[in-house]
């Protein structure tokens, strides 16, 4: 105790700059909660009360896990970071609409417990939170999580979607005769990503680009996440490049397999607009976490990933490819730090790699 | 009351109860984790490879240790291991014969018990130095400790991944099985939730015999 009181008295001396904006990691975080509200007010507004409730439970479920985690290991609660907060709406904005609740709340206590606090809490992990819960959840119930629901349903405000209110571990409503009811257009309840690759029907970039379309819940609107996500970048919150390389990438790896075979890959429009990747580029794979910090290595992390999604869109197995090219990206970034230190000036040999 | 500290029992007398608690090849050691996460997707598959296993160490070690003063000290893992899969190949025949099925379940993983580091790791260990009985005895616990273990793991897996146990539904018509868990990955994920039980089990013994001494 006495030495440091000791150590507070000495001249403290430090080299400029002297002037600090005040930007903490809590600033950040409610900066980027912030800019997800717009798209999750436009997911309720699609999917109606089963996209709300699905958001309110893996939030609630995410910072439950972190109280509880930070009770267990004795240390200072650190959910008044947001970051919790995040995680939780990242996981449900991925998620289909009419999942089970009961799924949301263990996907978002995966996300959270063995995602980020077993590794030691926020800055720790490895890999992105939501996308860890996600992942589990899409090994666990491969069928409810590609289970989807069109969007603007009738009388979506007054009445959930059968499947959400499943008992916990127990099988959801079967959702056909709920459809049939509110049938908008006739609808398959397939993704346009899912309808592209098993059924081989294109969807109207129209409504794709609208956001009126079958997807996980806030994965649809394109132009608003890139609106959100660009206010983050112009707010200097996160890093341009990272998006700006995931999104050049995969348009350009779709524009090349697209020019090679037309008939069989879709442009580079269809590729944006479809699935998550607006969401992910901008959202997930900008974790500071989880991302290279030099500015050559976020270019590679971003070209891998949107190179990554694409390539398991056109070649893979799956329908979706971009929460396994954020996780891969995520694996990848610590090598990638590695390999593009910047040299210190005069130094003559190539460094060492610590 | 009488205290038994971990430390006190002499590890090397009592062959039996050390490899089946003690040194648990799978919680304690962590040795064997090919078979150990490859086939306990079902509490049968994981019963019948533990038993198997068990079957080979206890016979293998007792023809290890009766020969020990006469096998050359530089070809002695090759003798191990010429002895191991001998035994393997009883075995082998033994599983074909009592159930098809579970012959192939077990599939690839019967005759790579051979080459399983928790096999050589007790002849080399254990039964090249010490007697007949003691070796099989040690063969036996240590099989039967992974048999338990591949067992327990073979029920997280079942019950969480299928809703079942021995192939009886547990939980009615509707439960959602978290298929996961009968996937390789959930192996994992299941063998690491057994660990960490394990682990704080030790770590809560050792801080009470601290707090008693």
């Amino acid at each position: 105790m006495s030495s440091a009181r000791v150590a507070e008295r000495v001249l403290e001396v430090r080299t400029s700059p002297h002037a600090h904006n005040a930007m903490s990691v809590e600033k950040i975080m409610r900066n980027v909660v912030f800019a997800l509200l717009p798209i999750s007010a436009y997911a309720v507004w699609m999917f109606g009360i089963s996209a709300f409730f699905l958001l309110v439970t893996t939030t609630l479920a995410s910072l439950a896990t972190e109280s509880a985690a930070c009770r267990m290991s004795g240390k200072r609660s650190s959910i008044g970071d947001y970051s919790a907060v995040i995680t939780g709406l990242l996981l449900g904005l991925t998620l289909p609409p009419g999942l089970p609740l009961w799924m949301g709340a263990l996907g978002a206590f995966i996300a959270v417990g063995p995602g980020k606090m077993v590794f030691g809490g926020l800055g720790f992990n490895v890999f992105n939170p939501a996308l860890v819960g996600r992942a589990f959840l899409q090994a666990a119930f491969p069928v409810a999580i590609t289970a989807y629901t069109p969007a603007k349903a009738l009388g979506r405000f007054t009445e959930f979607i059968p499947s959400s209110l499943a008992w916990p571990f127990m099988k959801a409503a079967p959702v056909t005769e709920w459809m049939a009811r509110v049938r908008v257009d006739g609808f398959t309840g397939a993704t346009p990503l899912m309808l592209r690759k098993f059924d081989h029907i294109q969807t109207d970039p129209w409504s794709m680009f609208l956001g009126e379309r079958a997807g996980s819940t806030g994965e649809t609107a394109a132009l608003l996440i890139f609106v959100c996500g660009l206010y983050l970048i112009i707010r200097k919150f996160m890093d341009w490049r990272v998006p700006a390389a995931m999104l050049l990438s995969a348009i350009a790896v779709a524009e090349a397999f697209h020019l090679a075979d037309a008939a069989r890959y879709p442009g580079p429009l269809f590729v944006l607009l479809s699935g998550g990747l607006v969401l992910g580029a901008m959202f997930m794979a900008t974790d500071p976490v989880g991302s290279p910090v030099t500015p050559r290595g976020m270019w590679i992390y971003g070209i891998l990933m949107g190179a990554m999604t694409v390539l398991i869109r056109f070649l893979g197995g799956l329908a979706e490819g971009v929460m396994y090219a954020i996780l891969l990206g995520n694996a990848f970034s610590p090598l990638i730090d590695n390999l593009t230190q910047p040299k210190t000036y005069g130094e003559r040999r190539k460094a060492v790699a610590k | 009351m009488t205290e038994t500290k971990p430390s006190v029992i002499n590890a090397e007398n009592t062959p039996f109860i050390n490899g089946l608690w003690r040194q648990n090849p799978v919680f304690v050691m962590v040795l064997g984790m090919c078979p150990t996460l490859a086939i306990t997707n079902s509490v049968r598959n994981a019963v019948s490879m533990g038993l198997a296993t068990t079957f080979v160490m206890a016979v293998s070690y007792g023809m290890i240790s009766a020969i020990r003063n006469l096998i050359p000290k530089q070809v002695r893992i090759a003798t191990f291991i010429a002895i191991i899969a001998c035994a393997v190949t009883v075995v082998d025949f033994l599983v074909k014969a009592i159930s098809i099925p579970i012959y192939l379940a077990l599939g690839a993983y019967i005759p790579l018990i051979v080459s399983n580091c928790l096999t050589l790791e007790r002849a080399e260990a254990y039964a090249c130095k010490q007697p007949v009985v003691k070796s099989m005895l040690d063969g036996l616990g240590m099989g039967l400790g992974f048999a338990f273990a591949l067992t327990c793991l073979g029920i997280v897996r079942e019950v969480l991944g299928a809703g079942t146990f021995l192939g009886f539904h547990l939980f009615g018509p509707h439960f959602e099985p978290l298929v996961l868990f009968l996937l390789p990955p959930g192996g994992f994920i299941a063998l690491a939730i057994l660990l960490l039980a394990f682990a704080y089990r030790k770590e809560r013994q050792l801080k009470k015999a601290e707090a008693q001494s």
